[in-house]
């Protein structure tokens, strides 16, 4: 289709609604001192915090996202419907709520918190929280871009490899795996990003210490108070980690999307 | 030495004198010429409690006027008012942020001190980690939650430690008040280092414990009309009005001491 010329001209308003903030805070930043901001010691220790439970959290999504996927996508139960909706939920849920309800769950008091207590597992400020919170957010991410793919892809081949006599584990391991790989790896990198990103749920649920819970968002909300050079440049760090992330996303995506196609 | 507490306020209120007008209800400001117009006040979180109670009474004993508070930690507000937010008036809870609005230019006039307020140390209610002083903070099993060094309420928890001769090493640090007062109500921590007014305005949810050190980090509260205002004068009966005898009964009655 021809796209007609208005549309281009309010697509325009809207790419430059999200962008002239970002260009606006790269303006503020203090390129002399910029270096300087973003290496010092809690700065780093924050940055290499973030990567650290980031990592962990995606490794956590890939774990039990894909079977997730898998059982949302693959099989027909009743109340479906009702528990992808609810699985889908910290998609929509503010984070602050995330970490309330966390907190709820394995706090000190909370629900599961006290059995862990009793095994001698702290949870509550520890990097064990900041990861489980970072899961929590970032689980849907996964779970929604592998279910998407997983229908789009079709179970025809699986059906095949079945009648052929491969058990269900080898269908999943030699068919339906290796097609829906793209789609796990750019919902792994979304999930990635998410967790890099995660700030209410851990504030929350969390706390902030340096090096122990201080992840770079809760730093650069900290910074904000005192030394708001430090902040926008950390700021501006979180931005080229995103954009990086966001633009990998779409590389790994791509072939799913061709394949897909190809394919039904 | 230390006492529990349940409200702190009740302690506080004793040995202060309250001026003039002793009723706990605020009188009219008693300005002549009828006041018209709407302000917008920035206020510390802090003062969310007392401030509304404040509005309310500035309103009904001001007919014409609106007042709409908008609450937030000083240094958010500031960095708001400098980036054009349109405030009339600024109180804030210490005076190093106010410090930022004045040598903005954006002060209407002298800032006035008209409240202070001192840490005390809040602990679940029936204080399960059996806390009665700050020194009990250092205890390796006692799980401690702070404000961060950046916030005026970290900076007086520093300067508090400092003063008693004790490390504290907090399980977190928060970027707000509100936030270590959140990890101890919840049971997650087993003491918060947070103001008297916090504790007094918790109610049942925490109990407070003094302790003698706190005197060593008073916070000023200073307030101020905000240049191009379009009502400065109910901008400045207002601040009057806080800094004034009605004013001073509803801080001490929350705990707030006198500037």
């Amino acid at each position: 289709m021809t796209v007609p010329r208005w549309v281009f001209a309010v697509a325009g308003l809207g790419a430059v609604f999200v962008l002239l903030p970002l260009v606006a805070m790269a303006l503020r930043v203090n390129w002399t001192e910029f270096v300087p901001l973003i290496s010092s010691e809690s700065s780093v220790a924050a940055l290499l915090l973030s990567l650290r439970t980031s990592l962990a959290a995606t490794a956590l999504c890939v774990v039990f996202g894909v079977p997730m996927a898998l059982v949302l996508a693959r099989t027909d139960f009743w109340g479906q419907k009702v528990l992808r909706s609810l699985v889908l939920l910290p998609l929509v849920l503010p984070p602050v709520v995330g970490g309330i309800a966390l907190l709820y769950t394995f706090g000190r008091r909370g629900l599961l918190g006290q059995t862990f207590g009793l095994l001698g597992i702290e949870i509550a400020f520890s990097t064990t929280a900041v990861v489980i919170a970072q899961t929590f957010v970032a689980l849907p991410f996964l779970v929604l871009s592998l279910e998407g793919a997983l229908r789009t892809v079709g179970s025809r081949y699986e059906a095949v490899g079945a009648t052929l006599g491969a058990s269900p584990t080898t269908v999943l391991r030699r068919i339906t795996l290796p097609l829906v790989l793209p789609a796990v790896l750019s919902g792994a990198v979304l999930s990635f990003a998410r967790a890099l990103g995660e700030f209410g749920a851990t504030l929350t649920f969390a706390g902030s210490l340096q090096g122990t819970t201080r992840t770079l968002p809760l730093e650069i909300y900290l910074q904000r108070e005192t030394d708001p050079d430090t902040a926008v440049a950390l700021s501006l760090v979180l931005v080229v980690v995103a954009v990086v992330i966001v633009s990998l996303a779409h590389r790994t995506g791509e072939p799913s999307r061709r394949r897909a196609r190809a394919l039904s | 030495m230390a006492r529990v507490t349940r409200s702190l306020a009740t302690a506080f209120v004793i040995g202060l004198t309250l001026t003039g007008c002793g009723s706990a209800t605020p009188s009219p400001t008693g300005s002549a010429a009828a006041l018209g117009g709407d302000i917008t006040v920035y206020a510390a979180a802090s003062l969310q409690g007392t401030f509304t109670e404040l509005a309310a009474s500035f309103e009904a004993a001001n007919p014409g006027t609106t007042v709409v508070l908008n609450f937030a930690g000083s240094s958010a507000l500031v960095t708001q008012i400098i980036e054009g937010a349109p405030a009339d008036v600024f109180a804030s809870a210490d005076t190093d942020n106010m410090a930022r609005l004045t040598d903005a230019a954006l002060g209407d006039g002298e800032p006035v001190d008209f409240a202070t307020n001192v840490l005390t140390i809040a602990v679940p209610p029936g204080n399960p980690a059996g806390i009665t002083d700050l020194t009990d903070l250092t205890r390796p099993d006692v799980r401690l939650v702070a404000c961060a060094p950046e916030v005026p309420c970290g900076a007086a928890a520093e300067t508090v430690a400092a003063s008693a001769g004790v490390t504290l090493s907090p399980v977190s640090e928060e970027s707000s008040v509100t936030d270590v007062l959140g990890k101890v109500t919840s049971g997650e921590a087993d003491a918060g280092l947070v103001y008297v007014t916090d504790v007094a305005a918790a109610g049942a949810a925490v109990e407070g414990i003094e302790f003698a050190e706190a005197a060593s980090a008073v916070n000023t509260y200073p307030i101020v009309p905000v240049t191009g205002s379009a009502s400065a004068d109910v901008a400045r009966a207002f601040v009057d009005y806080v800094t004034g005898s009605g004013g001073a009964a509803v801080l001490r009655a929350a705990g707030f001491g006198a500037a």
